[in-house]
């Protein structure tokens, strides 16, 4: 097997993934019925965009893995998803936070996609980026709205913005596959993606009359499969049927 | 589509695809949807390619199996397969499809440029689908499914569905 390949689309897939959990939860706990509503819709986006990258490495794999035993039965150290993605919920501030960052930066990384030289690749980000556009004008939107809202929103959208800036820094920290992908033309060129996202987040958060939080280190590890607490416990639910009950299916 | 052009054979997998309907939008057949991206004639074996309209449509597995079904029930060896490349557009939703989502309820996407500006709240430019009135609003750029909108109607006070442009 590629072994280069199937690492990168669980770096690309396991993202995704968590966050869509993270998301999951809040369905019928949404602040109003539209916003569960679309935050429930985003869920089941990234979930479809998950299940396009895990059933690719799985077929690269071989040897009869599938999207399945990709997303439930792995180790807690075996998943590449960032630590920004396992943060939990706390108010809807912290929610359209940290969605606003993984969406600029989610956006940035599948435009540069449809142009890998890998063609499965370039498919499911050309797919992907016309769902994603949806997500981060969603939470853009949100932030503008909250930080321009009232007293009490801007210091909300202010705190949730300034907190989740710790966990920027590991979105543009290139392991070695990436820098490999990147070479061959496959992956993403992280220098633009910094910059693209630097420019995008800096003027909606100039919009939304919110700080731009100066930081300059970074929480980390995500990508190396060492995890904050949190996952664990995501891993838990996540996992339940398939621990509970190995090799079920629908 | 059913061209007179085609041969007999894919005439007849086309006459039966057009009875599969999309069980989100019941009055859509997969054929106005526009997900049939091409049919594959090998005397009784057929492999059709389709196309999901959204990554996580939860739709497509059922509306696959609804088309092996309808082969099979006609003597076909049918297969399956889907493709994402290229990405569906929802340009591709036929005619007669706008049609028949309009009657059912839905409005029809518009152009994408139009498009941006409703879902931006910029311009009033879907139309009520109860009461005809153009003074309508963005609710929401998610509804009821992944391929909606909800929008309501300043007029009759009205929610309705608008399919997203993508």
């Amino acid at each position: 097997m590629n072994k280069s390949l199937y690492d990168y689309l669980i770096l690309l897939g396991d993202s995704p993934l968590i966050l869509g959990h993270r998301l999951s939860e809040l369905c019928g706990h949404g602040p109003n019925l539209e916003t569960d509503i679309a935050l429930s819709n985003i869920a089941l986006d990234l979930f479809g965009q998950v299940r396009n990258w895990y059933q690719y490495a799985a077929e690269v794999h071989g040897e009869g893995k599938t999207e399945d035993d990709i997303a439930f039965l792995r180790y807690e150290h075996e998943y590449r998803n960032v630590v920004l993605t396992e943060q939990p919920n706390k108010d809807f501030a912290w929610v359209i936070a940290r969605q606003f960052y993984f969406d600029a930066w989610h956006f940035s990384l599948l435009s540069q996609l449809t142009e890998s030289r890998d063609e499965r690749i370039s498919a499911i980000a050309a797919k992907s980026i016309k769902e994603v556009t949806y997500h981060r004008r969603f939470s853009s939107e949100w932030v503008k709205r909250l930080g321009d809202g009232t007293e009490e929103s801007h210091i909300r959208m202010q705190n949730a913005i300034a907190h989740f800036a710790m966990y920027k820094g590991e979105l543009f920290e290139e392991t070695n596959v990436e820098k490999e992908m990147f070479a061959s033309g496959t992956g993403a060129d992280f220098k633009v993606l910094k910059t693209q996202f630097d420019s995008f987040t800096n003027e909606v958060l100039n919009d939304a009359g919110l700080e731009i939080p100066q930081i300059d280190w970074t929480q980390r590890g995500g990508k190396q499969g060492v995890h904050s607490e949190h996952l664990g416990y995501i891993l838990t639910d996540l996992q339940y049927m398939q621990r509970a009950y190995p090799g079920m299916q629908w | 589509m059913v061209e007179s052009s085609m041969p007999e054979s894919e005439h007849k997998v086309r006459e039966i695809l057009a009875t599969v309907k999309d069980p989100e939008i019941p009055v859509l057949t997969v054929e106005d949807m526009g997900i049939i991206r091409g049919i594959e004639l090998d005397g009784q074996k057929v492999r059709v390619k389709i196309t999901p309209t959204y990554s996580g449509c939860p739709a497509m597995d059922e509306i696959a199996a609804d088309i092996r079904k309808a082969l099979l029930a006609e003597g076909y060896e049918p297969e399956v397969v889907s493709v994402l490349s290229p990405p569906w557009s929802s340009l591709w939703i036929s005619e007669e499809g706008r049609r028949k989502m309009e009657v059912y309820g839905i409005a029809a996407p518009l152009e994408e440029v139009a498009d941006k500006r409703a879902l931006m709240g910029e311009k009033r430019v879907v139309k009520c689908t109860h009461c005809g009135s153009m003074n309508t609003r963005l609710v929401s750029p998610f509804g009821s499914t992944a391929c909606k909108a909800l929008f309501q109607c300043n007029d009759c006070l009205e929610p309705f569905d608008y399919f997203k442009c993508i």
